[in-house]
């Protein structure tokens, strides 16, 4: 059962909050058997995933909690800068993994794109606006950047997928562009626009329902750690004001980065088969 | 403006598209190239304007080697009309100045956008409609338009009529002898219409499988 612990957990203190014991969270299952016998019922064929998929997040969060606990402790800056470097390059390689057309160069512009923006925008949230002490205070930075950098993943994602879908279905758009004298920049803007827009639409009607329709986990996190809700919602005015920033830098990035592989030098359209992986 | 070709090859990947092409295009005339479907028509039109480099070879566009002209000028004097009108979204006005615009012409544009509709024997009540909202027709004409609005000096047409019904390629076919008698352009025409390139034709070249099979003057295409 829950305790109610009042208390200190690493090095900051905590307001007041029930703390959940090992058991506790055996007992959580319950809500994965429910889950399991949903899909058996429904024969969803899913049970085995789920099964998975259980073990794998109570192993893959214990983990991270450890890590992070240790990074918390030390207060090393190299720690944070690592994990930070560490969190991109996995962020990348997952954008670089969910496209269905994938180039050589593309990991590093994800990489480039994806690091760049982040570091900007966190950057901006850390020194400007918490002004946090030391700069690399691992209890702001990390959860801060996990945000940003998760957020700028898949608006990565999205961009490619959809300006590699568009230069594909516009080839004759785009080449008579092109023969009228327009650079590969200017034949391609329509489409670079629209790719733009899509990968940016989920962040902005996220904004306009936040609060409504769903609570974020940044508020609701600090609300059951004790923080009054009409404290908690300033942090989340930030973050979602971040999001949106970090999500504009990232696709426009990787975006003006991507494009220029369907092109040579001399604005000449290249198939997708000259880029090597058509997956 | 004479085009001419110098030993030219093409691969794309494995597939060798065209072999030691050797010939001209004569300035101010109407040349068509000729052939069966994959015989590398389209190809020959697409290396003219850089849209694709060959792998071998020269070709000269008066007397200086295509590669030394800067590319976007290059594609400015040597206008493609594609078989697809392919028009931009906007009005026929915002398709006509497209490539006058990309080159910084910033005066009105409407009085040439008429000029250039009338050219093509369009109404210029057109000026202002959406594109979409065109006849096929009428968008070929527009294709038209839109690149002699770059002023050119050749025009490569790759198969312009065959998205029309006859009366409409009858009369493209008009307005393109008419072009090279007043502008003096140099064209070169893709087609599959023996009796329409038989028509309009100065100059004859025959590809097949990617080589020159033969060249010369409409007779080349009498039955």
């Amino acid at each position: 059962m829950g305790k109610f612990c009042p208390g200190r957990l690493g090095v900051w203190k905590v307001g007041t909050y029930i703390a959940l014991s090992l058991g506790d969270l055996a007992l959580a299952l319950l809500l994965i058997g429910i889950t399991i016998f949903l899909s058996y019922w429904q024969k969803l064929g899913l049970g085995r995933d789920l099964l998975v998929g259980t073990v794998r997040s109570f192993v893959q969060l214990m983990a991270v909690g450890y890590l992070l606990q240790g990074i918390f402790d030390l207060q090393k800056w190299y720690l944070v800068v690592l994990a930070l470097f560490v969190m991109i390059a996995v962020a990348a390689r997952t954008a670089y993994a969910r496209q269905s057309v994938r180039w050589g160069a593309l990991p590093g512009q994800m990489f480039v794109a994806i690091g760049a923006s982040s570091l900007l925008t966190l950057g901006l949230v850390v020194l400007l606006i918490l002004k946090v002490q030391p700069w690399y205070n691992p209890r702001y930075v990390i959860p801060l950047a996990g945000m940003i950098i998760g957020n700028s993943m898949t608006g990565a994602a999205l961009v490619v997928n959809r300006l590699t879908g568009e230069i594909e279905s516009h080839r004759g758009q785009i080449e008579v562009a092109l023969s009228l004298g327009a650079t590969s920049r200017q034949a391609v803007a329509p489409y670079l626009r629209e790719a733009l827009r899509s990968a940016m639409m989920p962040t902005v009607a996220g904004m306009m329902t936040v609060g409504i329709v769903q609570l974020p986990g940044m508020m609701t996190g600090q609300i059951i750690a004790g923080t009054r809700p009409a404290l908690a919602v300033r942090y989340q005015v930030m973050v979602t004001y971040m999001i949106a920033a970090a999500t504009a830098l990232t696709t426009i990035g990787v975006a003006l980065l991507a494009y220029s592989h369907f092109f040579t030098r001399d604005h000449q359209l290249v198939g997708v088969e000259d880029h090597g992986n058509q997956a | 403006m004479e085009i001419r070709l110098e030993g030219v090859s093409l691969s794309l990947g494995e597939k060798r598209v065209l072999e030691d092409l050797n010939f001209a295009f004569p300035a101010r005339k109407i040349s068509i190239l000729w052939g069966p479907s994959g015989a590398g028509k389209s190809t020959v039109l697409r290396l003219l304007n850089r849209l694709v480099d060959p792998s071998e070879g020269k070709i000269y566009l008066d007397k200086k080697e295509i590669g030394l002209w800067p590319v976007l000028k290059l594609r400015q004097q040597v206008g493609m009309i594609s078989q697809l009108p392919y028009l931009f979204a906007g009005t026929v006005l915002d398709n006509l100045s497209y490539g006058p615009k990309l080159r910084g012409v910033k005066a009105n544009f409407e009085s040439r956008g008429r000029e250039l509709l009338a050219m093509v024997g369009l109404e210029e009540e057109l000026l202002f409609r959406p594109s979409g909202q065109l006849s096929v027709g009428q968008q070929q004409r527009v294709n038209i338009a839109r690149t002699l609005a770059n002023d050119p000096q050749v025009l490569l047409l790759d198969e312009p009529t065959s998205a029309l019904d006859e009366r409409a390629s009858g009369q493209v076919l008009a307005l393109l002898g008419e072009l090279r008698h007043r502008l003096g352009l140099t064209m070169i025409m893709v087609t599959h219409s023996k009796e329409q390139a038989r028509e309009i034709a100065d100059h004859v070249v025959m590809l097949r499988e990617g080589r020159l099979e033969a060249q010369g003057g409409g007779e080349l295409l009498e039955p």
